[in-house]
């Protein structure tokens, strides 16, 4: 769907990654400023937005009550989806899902189930019969550089503030409460994407310098430090060397951004709670 | 993701048999198709797939081409017989993922500048999956390439590596794939020692992510000499293979 490429002044960007310093300033292993919004849809069982500089994404869970699958009859279901919508880049075309867009979602999925971020088990309601179904929609809102990282940081934070409603089981029936919830969050998945231009490894690249990245490399760690998801996209190669240097930036760079989901959270959660004491 | 099924039993054998650093039977064939311009045939296990490239040819929609280099396409996909439950031969998410991915694995190798405004065109044809699909396609498909005699790099070979029962296992089966506790495909290039294919499903310390990488690309480069004989030769195969430790 990459279509007409941006004009980049190449020799700028190369010339600058060369002294340690980005043409923005910042430092190769640096994020631009991240903030996150919770909560901001209420129709919505729970969703965050995350701004990482340009880049703008908004993710929505909804819960719905649905079949288990047959090897995991007592677990309930996370399905990502993703649309890279046409307000979000010139580049980007209205229709059905492409392979960007797939390959992020599956990506996003995978950091989610493997990094133990959610206790399925937590949302069986009847094995074999019922479950809830977390349907984690991503919207790219505009397209900044990395969208892998702040598609995941927005779907971690969106299910940190999601609530499902209260069942009870009576019978064979399934009454569903008024009273709300929130899900078993266990661990906190994040994803650090490495992007090599020439011989430079850079986190978070601003539109322009994506251009020149030649592959990337996305690597989800999880509360412990262990690596629980890994892609690397785009057409060119990294070497032993390299990929072991991107594991210890995924793992210092996934401490960083896991302590500044945490923080965000915590700093709404405490004016929720207090807006809620009437404080 | 462990389930309550064995993968390795106290003798340290594999459902199959195999020991941890030991390949499955490999073979290729080349140039088993007439109406291609490169094929190749690859057995891996049970794994079995057939591939074809076309190209460089001119696209008929020209939208597609690009001034400046050749446009490689590549469509991975399995046969509703291939697996154990009937699949729909509409494209799933899965295959369009891998579809992306085997296409990025194969290019870097691939002197896409030599042919502006071509297409390159590789289908890949799952006839009967048992894990590993995707990096036994890269084998494949890179041979198949070099069969169409389209100048590349170096060849691409590809392995899997991952981790079940608490070991660390060189080429999965199904079975390991879906109940182990990680899933690392790898494709090298193995001249150029490096990487064009890294993905990996599950939990692993870094300490652990190093060692199965180290052995991942061990195991492409044995792959590689099959391949390398298979062009040579019309055929390559390797009965059962340990690596060294």
């Amino acid at each position: 769907m990459m279509i007409t490429p941006l004009p980049v002044n190449r020799d700028l960007i190369l010339g600058s990654l060369s002294k340690g310093v980005r043409s923005d300033g910042r430092r190769l292993d640096e994020y631009r400023p991240i903030k996150f919004e919770f909560n901001v849809i209420s129709k919505a069982n729970g969703s965050a937005s995350v701004r990482i500089g340009d880049t703008y994404v908004l993710v929505g869970v909804k819960a719905e009550i649905g079949k288990p699958f047959p090897d995991t009859p007592d677990e309930g279901v996370l399905i990502v989806n993703s649309e890279f919508v046409p307000l979000a880049s010139p580049q980007f075309e209205a229709g059905p899902p492409d392979e960007n867009s797939i390959e992020l979602a599956r990506v996003i999925d995978r950091g989610l189930r493997h990094g133990g971020a959610v206790d399925f088990k937590d949302l069986c309601i009847i094995p074999n019969e019922k479950v809830w179904i977390l349907w984690v929609d991503i919207y790219v809102l505009d397209h900044g550089g990395d969208l892998f990282d702040a598609t995941a940081l927005a779907s971690i934070a969106a299910l940190m503030v999601t609530k499902i409603p209260v069942v009870v089981v009576e019978g064979s029936q399934i009454v569903v409460r008024e009273e709300k919830r929130p899900l078993k969050i266990v661990d906190y998945p994040v994803s650090v994407t490495i992007n090599k231009i020439g011989n430079y490894l850079l986190l978070d690249p601003t539109l322009e310098e994506l251009e020149l990245v030649e592959a990337r490399l996305t690597m989800f760690t999880n509360s412990k430090g262990e690596i629980c998801a890994v892609q690397k996209g785009l057409p060119g190669a990294f070497t032993y060397d390299e990929v072991m240097k991107s594991v210890e930036l995924a793992k210092s760079k996934g401490r960083e951004l896991r302590s500044i989901l945490l923080e965000s959270f915590n700093n709404w959660d405490k004016n929720v709670r207090g807006a809620l004491n009437g404080v | 993701m462990s389930g309550k099924k064995r993968l390795i039993d106290e003798n340290g054998l594999r459902v199959d048999g195999r020991r941890w650093n030991e390949l499955r039977p490999l073979k290729i064939e080349v140039g088993i198709l007439s109406n291609v311009d490169g094929s190749a045939r690859i057995i891996q296990g049970k794994t079995h797939i057939l591939v074809g490239v076309y190209g460089p040819r001119e696209s008929f929609a020209k939208h597609v081409s690009l001034p400046d280099r050749s446009v490689v396409r590549c469509r991975y996909r399995m046969a509703p017989f291939s697996v154990e439950e009937r699949k729909s031969p509409a494209p799933s998410r899965r295959e369009i993922e891998l579809s992306k991915v085997i296409r990025e694995a194969l290019e870097p190798a691939i002197l896409v500048e030599e042919f502006p405004r071509t297409i390159i065109d590789i289908f890949i044809e799952v006839l009967e999956a048992d894990g590993g699909t995707r990096c036994a396609s890269i084998t494949a498909a890179s041979v198949a390439l070099a069969d169409a005699g389209i100048p590349m790099k170096d060849l691409v070979a590809a392995c899997a590596v991952g981790k079940a029962d608490g070991k660390l296992i060189v080429d999965l089966s199904d079975m390991e794939d879906k109940y182990g506790e990680a899933d690392v495909p790898v494709a090298i290039m193995p001249n150029k020692n490096i990487i064009t294919l890294l993905q990996m499903d599950g939990t692993l310390t870094s300490d652990e992510f190093n060692a199965l990488l180290q052995l991942a690309m061990k195991g492409c480069k044995r792959i590689h000499e099959v391949q390398r004989k298979a062009l040579k030769d019309g055929f390559g195969e390797i009965k059962n293979l340990v690596l060294e430790e």
